[in-house]
Parts: structure tokens; C-alpha cells; sequence
């Protein structure tokens, strides 16, 4: 059913429908009203759920390691501080393959402090292990909890899993989202099916350490698992279309890019704009087109030199830096065209809340059209 | 009933000869008995009971972090309550674990009031590190991030009063007790695991190669503690003292004596200002918990 609702409450009602028994958050701007309407929801005995007001993130996540570990299909939603607080909880959900999902609403890391949005935020826990989905619009941040739970807690995954929407670009913003039913969503997601938990009648050990005999092993199966998520994904993302009627099953999306000479690639909000630029550029015959990133992690490296096989160049909108080295997502678009000589310029764009507008996507075209690149796009040089 | 006979934490871990702490942990899961999860922080215990692929626990265990078990603990309990189980959570964790890094979350976990209860072995630094100095390293005593020296006599603080700061907490039972005395340990341990709301014991648990002393001397060592007033033994219920053990007191330095990281109290030259400023803390605990025992003069 069609509603026309905020972003945050969009994902918090998606939230409610994929039951979690455990929910533990700690509030932060711009992810407070996710939390906030989860709190009311679990107040009014909407949903069956233990919610811990924990005293900061990095007890919010710890609690979901130990209710997961214990057996519950648990959740969190932080950003920015917060997230850069969990930075050491993150990587160990992920080692002890623990299936929590937990909502991004992105937002610049400090300092200099800045609550507006960018993805520095889950891009700087590229390597810990999650699953990383992005949305574009509230109807992709509230269908991806879904398809987030459903992937994570596959028994061939077994991984943590983030889903970032931008900071109030999204989370704030009023849209039609199409809301499925608590009867849809329990028959997407089923219950959740620990592959193991802490229980007294059949002790085991969990987050033992392990010495150089075993680590490297570790690492090579969590590796290993979240290259072959793709194929989980991709299936759960049929489904997912098959039953409500929005195709998931790709990683990657393209816009008018068939024919495209130049490509875009992005990821989030930022997409949205882009295409109307595309609309407006191919009006005046520029053959452009997007191609939008949906899963950051497991990287779609080989769909994505697929995707782009054909187009003379590639400027790729990053809303992180690398800093020292380039935006995450043009460092893996040019490992993935690597062998096909096909020219990629990075476009750092948008941090700590940087308006992008139409205007700003066509002289990034026009840019990377003249061979240029590899820039911070819209520097005010009078403040340098 | 629990039936005590279980061995839960199983010989071939891999703790030093003389360890306080592998007895704590021996004691407790007996007390505790099968129905229980066990959440360790990172530490000593948590190293030399699970290489893997092998472990001690004969229960389920979880380690997460150094600074998170009590958070670890709080989802744990929530789990739990939501799938109507009845599992007790029990966290195991070393003094710095506890008195330092993780003070954020125990506070937060007790103010909510899970129900769990929280064991602190308390072998009074750092030692899985390599002996350096925690908010319970007593007074005086060298480690190797505060060691004694031409311009320093070591530790230059007293022990944090943890007990009495989650007490503070509103925490419904509260107990220090040591491994010296296993059945008082067991006991205590039992009666939190029982009482609902977070609950606190911490152990004192010595560590012979933190503290530089022979292994086979650890339990003599606890109960000098115990007998010169430095270590007391006491319950606390809604924030009250209960009930605390008493003694004949002996002088401190029959403490000190045994111990290295106390040994420039004594070598070169002995220095009474400083032993006498230990036999004052000592002195304060007797008071204050009324442990003297008044000998009757015939």
C-alpha cells in the first residue's frame, strides 16, 4: 500500500515488519527518528520486541552481538560518530558471523564536526565484513531491509549487513513509499534460524582466539562468503521482484547507459538527481548515461566491467575520499575497467552536505568530456 | 540445585601453575552450574581457556571485546527474555576489563538492570599484557607502567572503590570475596546468580607471575590479604554492608614481604613511611567494615 512518509519512518516501519526480537540503538542526528519511531512502535506492542536504550554505539552493537549470538534476529541504526564508535565491534560481528542488520543514515565524520550527509561514514568499514547496500530513494531504503536480513542470515552468509540511505537527503524527506504487508514480509523473510547460538543444553564456545595457525583461514572463509553473497543476493532480489514487484536481483543498475558514450557511476541519493540530468543532457543529443551502484559490498567488480564495456569514458561521483589515494568507489571501478583501457576520473563531490545539483552533474560530463578529472568537484578556492 | 561436583571450566587450559584466576573461574562455574552463559571479556582468562579449536567451557561462552562484555551481557539477557529461557548470565572479567576500559558499559548495563551477574577476578593489573598498573592496582605496587624507581615507589594510587560505585548503582547485591575461600566464593557467587538485577563479585585472584611469588604460595598469599585487612570480604544488599569477615589482623608487611612488585618497600633500604602509609589503608578497611576481631585480655 501506497503512503506518502518520511524516510526514517519508511525504514522504521520496514524494520517492524522483519520482526527483530532484540533492537538496541543510541540516538544520533541524523538517525533519530528512525530510532524514536521504533521506540513508539515497540511502546504501543506493535511489534514483540526487547528495545535497549544502551548508553552509547558501541554498547548499541555489542548488545546486538550478544542477542544475536544468542539466538535473536536483532537490529541498530546509527551514522557518522556513531558508527566510527562501533568501528571495533563492526569487525568483530563480522568474525563471529553474526547476522545483525543495521540502518546507515549517512553523514560526514568530523572534524570539522558536520551532521549533513556524505558516505564517508559506512565507506570507511569497507573492510570489516558487512554487507553493504545503498539506496537511492525511500522505496530502495525500505525494500533493502528485506533483502538485507534475508541475504545476512542466509546459512551460506552468515555476514553482518548495512543499509545505507542518505542523511536527511532521504531520511528526512517525504516520498510515496509502497509498504508490503506483515503477511508479504513473513513470506519473504522467515523466522530466523540461528546456524548456531550460545544455549546451556548444547555449549559451544564463540569469538575464541586464534593464533597464525588459524587467522589467515578465517579470513580467507569470510572473504570467500561474502564473494559468493552475490549469488544470494541476486536470487533473494528475484524473489523479491517476482513477489512485490521491484526487481532487486542486480547490484548494479543502469540508466539510459545502452547506448551511453559517457558513464556516471554513483551511488545513493545522488542518483536520483543524476538521472534528471541525463534526461536533460540526452534532450541536447549528449549520448550519457548512469550506472547506479546498489551493493557496495561484495563488490560487483565483473558486472560492473560488464555494465561499462562499451562506453568511451567513466566519471565516477564519490561522496567519500580515500584521503591520500582516491574515492572508494572510482578505486573500484578502475580496478574493474583495469584491462579495458577505458579512461576513469573521480569526482569527489557533495562532502559534509556540498548541495549537488543538476548543474553540477552536467559540468562533471562536460569535464570528463574534456579528458579532466580526478578532482574535488565545486572547491570555493576563495576560502582555501 | 546446582550439583558443585561438575567440573564446567575443564583442566588442559593453558594458565600458569599457581593461577588465582583459573581457580576463580573453576569455582564460579561450579557455583553456577550448567544452566548458565558465560560472557568474557578479552584478558588473561578469556587467552588461556579458548585457543582454538580447543576450549575449558564445559557451558556456552562468548567473547566479544575487551571493554563490551557488560553491553555483550545486556543483549544476552534480552535475547533470553524474549525466547522465554531461563539460561543465567554470567560475565567473567579481569580488574582492567572491568575497573578501567569497560566502566562505560557496566555502568550503562547496571543503570538499565539487566539481569546478570558481573564477576570481576581481580588480580589487581594488566597481566595478560604484561603486568602494567589498572585502576585496581593497590598502592605501592611496581608494575611495568608504574614501576618503582630511584623517584618513584611505584603505583601511586589506591584501588578504585568498585563495589561501592556500582553499589552506588542501585545494584541489589554486591560482594567481594577470594579465592582463598572457596566455599565463601561459591556461596556468594550463588546468591547473585539467585537475586534478580545486576549484581557484582569480584575476586581477588593472585597472579603469581604478575605479583612474583612461587605458584604453589597463591592461596597463603590471598589469605595474608584477607588476614592483614588490605583484601575484605563483604556483602553488600541495597547498598548496605551485611556482613563482612573479621579477623585477628597482622601487620601489612607480612603481605608485602611475600610479594616482588612490593620488594623496594623493603630492599635496599626498608622504607616505613610508605609501609606505614599501606598499614593506614589497611586500617581505613578495618573501620570501615568493622573486621577486627577484639581479643579478650584475661
Amino acid at each position: 500500500m501506497m503512503h506518502i512518509t518520511e524516510g526514517s519512518h519508511a525504514v522504521a516501519e520496514a524494520v517492524r515488519l522483519c520482526r527483530p526480537q532484540v533492537i538496541s540503538a543510541y540516538p544520533i542526528t541524523p538517525q533519530t527518528h528512525i530510532v524514536e519511531a521504533l521506540a513508539e512502535i515497540v511502546a504501543d506492542c506493535q511489534l514483540d520486541a526487547e528495545y535497549i536504550t544502551v548508553e552509547n554505539e558501541l554498547s548499541a552493537l555489542s548488545a546486538c552481538v550478544g542477542a544475536s549470538a544468542a539466538g535473536s534476529r536483532t537490529y541498530s541504526a546509527t551514522t557518522s560518530q556513531g558508527l566510527a564508535l562501533m568501528f571495533e565491534v563492526c569487525f568483530n560481528a563480522a568474525g563471529m558471523r553474526l547476522p545483525i542488520v543495521m540502518s546507515i543514515a549517512n553523514r560526514a565524520l568530523g572534524a570539522p564536526l558536520s551532521i549533513w550527509n556524505d558516505q564517508q561514514d559506512s565507506i570507511s568499514l569497507r573492510d570489516s565484513g558487512w554487507l553493504q547496500f545503498y539506496a537511492e530513494d525511500n522505496q530502495e531504503a525500505t525494500d533493502l531491509h528485506f533483502l538485507a536480513y534475508r541475504v545476512a542470515e542466509d546459512h551460506s552468509v552468515l555476514l553482518p549487513a548495512l543499509v545505507c540511505f542518505d542523511g536527511f537527503i532521504l531520511s528526512h524527506t517525504y516520498e510515496p513509499v509502497d509498504m508490503i504487508t506483515q503477511e508479504d514480509a513473513d513470506r519473504f523473510l522467515p523466522k530466523f534460524s540461528p546456524y548456531e547460538r550460545l544455549d546451556a543444553a548444547d555449549p559451544i564456545s564463540f569469538g575464541m582466539y586464534a593464533t597464525p595457525d588459524y587467522y589467515l583461514e578465517f579470513r580467507y572463509e569470510m572473504d570467500r562468503v561474502l564473494k559468493q553473497s552475490k549469488e544470494i543476493i541476486h536470487n533473494a532480489g528475484k524473489e523479491f521482484g517476482c513477489m512485490f514487484g521491484r526487481d532487486y536481483s542486480a547490484m548494479i543498475e543502469g540508466y539510459r547507459l545502452e547506448d551511453a558514450d559517457t558513464a556516471i557511476v554513483a551511488m545513493g541519493s545522488i542518483c536520483g538527481t543524476t538521472k534528471d540530468s541525463i534526461d536533460e543532457m540526452r534532450d541536447e543529443g549528449k549520448k550519457v548515461g548512469l550506472l547506479k551502484i546498489r551493493v557496495y559490498r561484495p563488490f560487483p567488480t565483473e558486472e560492473v566491467a560488464k555494465a561499462l564495456s562499451h562506453v568511451q569514458r567513466v566519471a565516477v561521483l564519490d561522496k567519500n575520499i580515500s584521503l591520500g589515494a582516491k574515492g572508494a568507489v572510482a578505486l573500484e571501478v578502475r580496478d574493474a575497467l583495469y584491462s579495458s583501457g577505458i579512461p576513469v576520473k573521480d569526482f569527489i563531490i557533495g562532502l559534509g552536505g556540498r548541495d549537488v545539483r543538476k548543474k553540477d552533474i552536467k559540468a562533471v560530463v562536460a569535464l570528463v568530456e574534456k579528458g579532466e578529472g580526478d578532482i574535488f568537484y565545486g572547491l570555493r578556492r576563495e576560502v582555501l | 540445585m546446582v550439583d558443585k561436583t561438575l567440573e564446567l571450566f575443564d583442566c588442559g587450559h593453558r594458565a600458569c601453575g599457581g593461577c588465582g584466576a583459573a581457580l576463580a573461574a573453576r569455582m564460579v562455574t561450579k557455583a553456577a552450574g550448567t544452566n548458565t552463559i558465560v560472557v568474557s571479556s578479552t584478558g588473561c582468562m578469556e587467552v588461556f581457556s579458548t585457543p582454538y579449536p580447543e576450549t575449558a567451557w564445559k557451558v556456552p561462552w562468548i567473547h566479544s571485546l575487551f571493554e563490551n562484555a557488560a553491553a555483550v551481557a545486556s543483549g544476552i539477557e534480552a535475547s533470553l527474555k524474549k525466547q522465554g529461557r531461563n539460561e543465567k548470565v554470567v560475565i567473567m572479567a579481569g580488574d582492567g576489563a572491568t575497573f578501567d576500559i569497560g566502566m562505560i558499559c557496566i555502568s550503562g548495563a547496571f543503570e538499565r538492570g539487566h539481569d546478570f551477574t558481573y564477576i570481576c577476578y581481580d588480580n589487581e593489573a594488566y597481566m595478560n599484557t604484561g603486568i602494567q598498573r589498572s585502576g585496581a592496582t593497590p598502592y605501592d605496587a611496581s608494575t611495568t607502567t608504574s614501576p618503582a624507581g630511584k623517584c618513584s615507589f611505584g603505583n601511586k594510587r589506591p584501588k578504585k572503590d568498585m563495589p561501592q560505585i556500582l553499589a552506588a548503582h542501585g545494584s541489589p547485591y554486591v560482594a567481594t570475596t577470594s579465592i582463598a575461600y572457596p566455599a565463601d566464593l561459591m556461596q556468594k557467587v550463588e546468591k547473585a546468580i539467585n537475586t534478580r538485577g545486576p549484581c557484582y563479585v569480584q575476586i581477588h585472584a593472585p597472579c603469581c607471575t604478575g605479583w612474583g611469588f612461587e605458584g604453589e604460595q597463591t592461596i597463603a598469599i590471598a589469605k595474608l590479604a584477607i588476614e592483614t585487612g588490605l583484601w575484605v570480604n563483604y556483602e553488600m544488599v541495597e547498598g548496605k554492608v551485611v556482613k563482612a569477615k573479621k579477623v585477628v589482623r597482622k601487620p601489612v608487611e607480612e603481605y608485602l614481604k611475600t610479594q616482588k612488585r612490593f620488594r623496594h618497600l623493603f630492599k635496599p633500604t626498608r622504607q616505613d613511611a610508605e609501609i606505614a602509609a599501606i598499614q593506614a589503608i589497611a586500617d581505613r578497611n578495618a573501620e570501615k567494615y568493622g573486621i577486627d576481631i577484639k581479643l579478650r585480655k584475661e
